[in-house]
């Protein structure tokens, strides 16, 4: 049985949900505001005959044609491109990082998002790039260092111990929980995503998330703002770890705008029920916008 | 204690961490570590940047020699995997400014940048060396090429007895499709 039909009474079409799921994702490259401007790139792809169009709710997103590859181009050598998944632009604009804030990117390997928040940030102020593991940091500083990025610092930790000591012990005004999750959101990519799907790794993992979105909240200042999220549809690992915040700690989920299309974060599943206040999470099923599937929720941590 | 900051200073320089520069030769205390106030002046003479340019950014050495800028300021030491972008090879007789560094700042260079032909910086990104027309200094020259109506830096260049040398790194090297030839 195909493991995403268990969310077909929470999808508003399961029809139109599985034959999203069943549908190629296209190629798409966000611009790197820190090294170039859409009208650059869009002149630089023309100049080379690269096949793209624009994505109507972001004005630095391009879909690529069938067998374009951005990594072989000049605006790819120049930085002025970054190859991501439209709806993983989600996050950054729902964190609004501002330029000369203190931001932290707890899991933030290999990138894309930390680029996208850097560029947000006009590269000025402090932004924190941290991940666990050695060979995935290599690829965030590489990334990063192509993109012209120059407020990061690279840290490696577990995101569930992160350390506020080379900081000064000073918390953050902003945190993005862009947690490892099952992935199901990236079946359109990536079919072995579901096709090795298990409850217990869904349960597993979600204790991880857990721990990591409870250290997050602790290391961001009263009034500061945690953006959670994932690319899988569980709602174990994802109403349910805000449930747990809600309840261990100090914080409150708000409600934030977004320029593409969702329904919002549920208030019960399999007999377990949550906060009226997970309406104000965002779900994004793969066939709302032709995109991957995705989960966000933003939180303020009490003053 | 007004001498706290330099009483906790490393003597020798400690390539496993970030060490920030000090400000001027007066605050030296690590033998040969180039100072922020040398670095800047070394980029706006070469490229003739304005001074501005590096005014909130701090500079650090990790490795020996290997100066990093960072825009926002920290605790020094600071033991993290990366700070900022790498900017500049110091500790040798020829500073070598970095690829991140030339591609992030070298757009508003006005001397020592090689505008290529199409054909040559092709051959420049492939890591190829070339003959272009050149009667500027020898040396460390940025390499740019024009693209999208302005002059894009696309790495660093060694200009020597009449013939530029590509430096850019081999993981930044590229072959182009020929379709875009």
């Amino acid at each position: 049985m195909d493991p995403l039909s268990r969310y077909d009474p929470l999808a508003d079409d399961p029809a139109a949900f599985h034959a999203a799921c069943e549908r190629p994702l296209p190629s798409v490259v966000r611009v790197n505001g820190i090294k170039a401007t859409p009208e650059r790139v869009r002149r630089a792809f023309e100049a080379a005959g690269v096949e793209f169009e624009p994505v109507g709710w972001h004005e630095g997103l391009f879909r690529l044609g069938e067998g374009e590859s951005p990594g072989n181009s000049w605006p790819f050598v120049h930085g002025w491109i970054y190859g991501q998944e439209e709806v993983s632009a989600v996050p950054a604009l729902a964190l609004d990082p501002q330029p000369g804030e203190r931001v932290l990117d707890c899991c933030a390997a290999p990138g894309s998002k930390t680029t996208q928040l850097a560029a947000r940030m006009e590269d000025r102020g402090l932004l924190v790039g941290n991940d666990n593991n050695l060979g995935r940091l290599s690829a965030l500083r590489s990334n990063a260092e192509r993109c012209g990025v120059s407020n990061l610092v690279v840290t490696r930790a577990d995101a569930r111990n992160f350390s506020l000591k080379p900081f000064s012990g000073e918390r953050f005004d902003r945190t993005l929980v862009d947690v490892p999750c099952s992935c199901e959101g990236t079946v359109r990519k990536n079919p072995e995503a579901v096709e090795s799907w298990s409850l217990d790794h869904v349960e597993g993992i979600a204790g991880v998330q857990r721990g990591i979105l409870a250290r997050s909240i602790e290391v961001t200042r009263p009034g500061g703002t945690v953006v959670y999220s994932t690319c899988t549809f569980a709602p174990e690992e994802n109403e349910a770890v805000l449930q747990h915040a809600l309840e261990e700690y100090d914080c409150r989920l708000v409600e934030f705008e977004l320029p593409l299309e969702s329904v919002p974060g549920i208030t019960e599943w399999n007999g377990e029920t949550f906060e009226d206040s997970m309406r104000r999470a965002k779900r994004i099923y793969p066939h709302h916008n032709d995109t991957g599937g995705f989960f966000c929720a933003k939180l303020e941590v009490a003053g | 204690m007004t001498d706290g900051n330099r009483g906790a200073q490393p003597e020798r320089n400690d390539g496993s961490r970030f060490d920030r520069l000090p400000a001027t030769p007066d605050d030296r205390t690590v033998e040969g570590r180039a100072t922020r106030r040398e670095v800047i002046e070394w980029w706006v003479e070469r490229f003739g940047l304005d001074l501005e340019t590096f005014e909130g950014y701090t500079f650090w050495e990790k490795g020996a020699g290997k100066i990093w800028a960072f825009a926002d300021e920290i605790e020094s030491p600071a033991a993290v995997e990366g700070l900022g972008m790498t900017f500049l090879r110091t500790r040798q007789e020829h500073w070598k400014p970095t690829t991140d560094a030339v591609q992030r700042f070298g757009r508003e260079a006005d001397r020592n940048v090689l505008v290529l032909e199409e054909a040559e910086a092709r051959a420049f990104l492939r890591g190829a060396d070339t003959d272009p027309a050149w009667d500027g200094d020898w040396g460390y020259l940025i390499a740019a090429h024009g693209i999208a109506g302005a002059v894009e830096p696309i790495g660093v260049g060694l200009y020597l007895y009449g013939e530029l040398r590509s430096r850019m790194p081999k993981g930044r090297q590229r072959e182009f499709d020929p379709r875009q030839e």
